[in-house]
């Protein structure tokens, strides 16, 4: 099993080392560079500095070694659109709220959508089938952004616990993050309910009801476990996807995340920021697959966890 | 005959189908005595699974739907009870086993835990009592080390010892009927005689009565006491397993036997089938089900349900031959 995590370690470091190089040198090739969109005047000298601040006057395959040797120690070097701060700065002060934000939109959608899935299944061609499933269709169709705003002016304006926008309480996180979790929600409960109709009809829910078991143990200890494989699968993805936090959503809501700096960095020609953040991204996209693949083998014994040579 | 412990009285079951409604079991009534053993046979589709997944009230409803008809077990109604009370003859006076051993048992759960869960549902013990149950049984059914193999999942057994396996769940509650659903069906032959004699020796030691469910012949004449002949969602021909094998009454039991293919015959005789399909059980047909089928149907045999006709006590057989006026055959 160590032998198995090590190696799986190894291939972690070198998919993220790929991303990175791809990244950094994509980003090159486009045409034009940072100090062409900031404001730096006219005049050469100002520019040449600031190339040299920023390591841009080097040649390419120089930049790309020193941008990794500060990657290993965690420097992901100054921002371009900001004077004072670093990018790292950056995102220690908006990661959180995104985290937490995140971690919220994955606990709604994961136990709704799973019990949602759960019900429309164990009732399926019933009402509550139905209802799931129109929910389900409204969850995906309705842009989150436009669920935030209809939560806002509906939900957040009247009822004073909600607050309309901005960071701090427990409070602030509900809104945004229904409204993120919505779309999820309604994948999950699709996938959950799909496969447990599938699992309902094997032959070891058969025996297990020959046992005398009541329907909710049925359920949750041997439909469920064996229903929820496939949502496992998605989760990876799903979870760097919400941890990253969301431009429109904390936009919106005036949420102080790091959703905005993968948009904007973009724009700006921010090399610094657009590196950091798709190295946050891919750290948190391989180390979810790496946990999803762990779950695997404790969900389904008869998945192994090990390298070919064990 | 004194004795009853199982009892189905013109049982019917319908599943209702986009096409229309399947008339899977068309009234059949037999009894099970304490300790006896009763084979249910047929070919494939002739409703014998149905009434025994009708016993346990494990017919999916919709579609399924017993539509007329008692069961009862120790003079009880199992159609009055509530969903809780049927839950508690299920595993507990009832046990099952089904046909595939490698579908049968889930292969997220060890083997352990599926052996003992029923027993923890249905009687106040601990779990260490019901995992040491659990070890006797599966020392029962000829499962070495059954202590470590508590552990182990289903994937990491052969198909034979997870139909042990299925055997020792079944009996983990001391059940008094035991229904086995084409126990040897997905099994190695080798395999299957050691099962029949498993099932053998389990009745002697534990006195479970049995109904086993199948279509090989050769199973039947091992293991059962007496044998329920099904055709197209009714028992044809009932009699003990002499009866059965020695004085086969109906054309459709004799077609069943002359198709066994024998070891001692002649190879260059083609085998034996049956010729023709069993009826489409959307509109059975008005008289004798297996009139299409049968060598000596007569005239009457459209038109007209055979009467059920008492050869013994333990012998009856559902066919217009046996009416007085009919020329014999056989």
């Amino acid at each position: 099993m160590l032998k198995y995590i090590l190696k799986r370690f190894a291939w972690m470091v070198l998919t993220v080392w790929i991303i990175i190089t791809l990244t950094f040198f994509l980003m090159h090739a486009i045409p034009g560079d940072p100090l062409d969109v900031a404001d730096v005047g006219s005049s050469d000298a100002a520019s040449a500095n600031l190339a040299a601040y920023y390591n841009l006057d080097q040649p390419l395959a120089m930049q790309y070694v020193t941008y990794l040797k500060n990657v290993v120690t965690f420097d992901f070097g100054p921002s371009m659109t900001s004077r004072s701060r670093t990018v790292n700065d950056m995102i220690e002060s908006g990661f959180p709220a995104s985290l937490q934000l995140g971690l919220a939109t994955l606990f709604f959608s994961v136990i709704s959508g799973v019990v949602l899935g759960v019900f429309a299944a164990l009732k399926h061609n019933k009402m509550i089938d139905y209802l799931t499933m129109i929910l389900a269709v409204i969850g995906i169709s309705i842009p989150n952004f436009i669920q935030s705003m209809l939560f806002i002016n509906y939900i957040a304006v009247n009822v004073e616990f909600f607050p309309i926008a901005r960071w701090g309480t427990y409070r602030h996180v509900i809104l945004p993050a229904i409204a993120l979790a919505s779309g999820p929600m309604a994948i999950i409960a699709r996938l959950t309910r799909s496969n447990m109709l599938e699992v309902l009809t094997q032959d070891y829910i058969k025996t297990a009801k020959a046992k005398g078991l009541s329907t909710m143990k049925i359920v949750v200890k041997h439909a469920l476990r064996n229903a929820l494989l496939p949502v496992v699968t998605i989760m990876g993805a799903l979870t760097a996807a919400v941890l990253t936090g969301s431009f429109v959503v904390e936009r919106i809501f005036s949420i102080p995340g790091i959703g905005q700096y993968f948009v904007n960095s973009i724009s700006n020609r921010d090399y610094p920021m657009i590196m950091a953040t798709t190295v946050i991204y891919s750290t948190i996209l391989v180390v979810m697959m790496f946990i999803v693949d762990i779950l695997y083998g404790l969900i389904d014994p008869r998945i192994k966890l090990h390298s070919k040579e064990d | 005959m004194s004795e009853t412990l199982l009892e189905i009285n013109d049982l019917a079951v319908s599943f209702s189908t986009q096409g229309g409604e399947v008339q899977a079991v068309r009234g059949v009534s037999f009894a099970v005595a304490p300790g006896e053993t009763v084979a249910i046979v047929g070919e494939s589709g002739c409703g014998k699974s149905v009434t025994a997944q009708s016993i346990m009230r494990l017919i999916p409803e919709p579609p399924g739907r017993i539509k007329h008809g008692s069961i009862h077990l120790n003079g009880k109604d199992l159609a009055g009870l509530s969903d809780k009370q049927m839950r508690s003859v299920r595993g507990k006076q009832i046990g099952m086993i089904f046909q595939d051993p490698m579908t049968s048992l889930n292969p997220t759960l060890t083997v352990g835990d599926q052996l003992t869960e029923g027993i923890l549902t249905h009687e106040n013990i601990s779990k260490s009592e019901a995992e040491k149950k659990a070890v006797e049984l599966l020392n029962l059914v000829g499962i070495a080390n059954p202590q470590e193999r508590l552990k182990l999942y289903p994937h990491q057994f052969s198909g034979g010892m997870r139909q042990r396996i299925m055997i020792a769940m079944a009996l983990m509650c001391k059940p008094s009927l035991l229904i086995a659903d084409e126990p040897t069906t997905a099994l190695d032959v080798t395999i299957q005689a050691q099962i029949i004699d498993l099932f053998k020796e389990i009745q002697k030691k534990t006195g479970v009565a049995i109904i086993i469910i199948t279509h090989d012949l050769g199973v039947v004449a091992q293991i059962a006491d007496r044998i329920n002949v099904m055709y197209a969602g009714e028992i044809v021909e009932s009699g003990t397993v002499k009866e059965i094998f020695y004085e086969p009454q109906h054309p459709y039991t004799r077609g069943l036997l002359t198709s066994v293919p024998r070891l001692d015959g002649d190879r260059s005789q083609p085998l034996i089938p049956i010729a023709g399909t069993p009826p489409d059980l959307f509109s059975p047909p008005e008289g004798c089900a297996f009139t299409s089928r049968c060598k000596y149907a007569m005239e009457v045999c459209r038109a007209y349900d055979p009467a059920v006709t008492h050869l013994s006590d333990r012998h009856f057989t559902k066919c217009w031959l046996q009416d007085e006026r009919a020329e014999k055959p056989f």
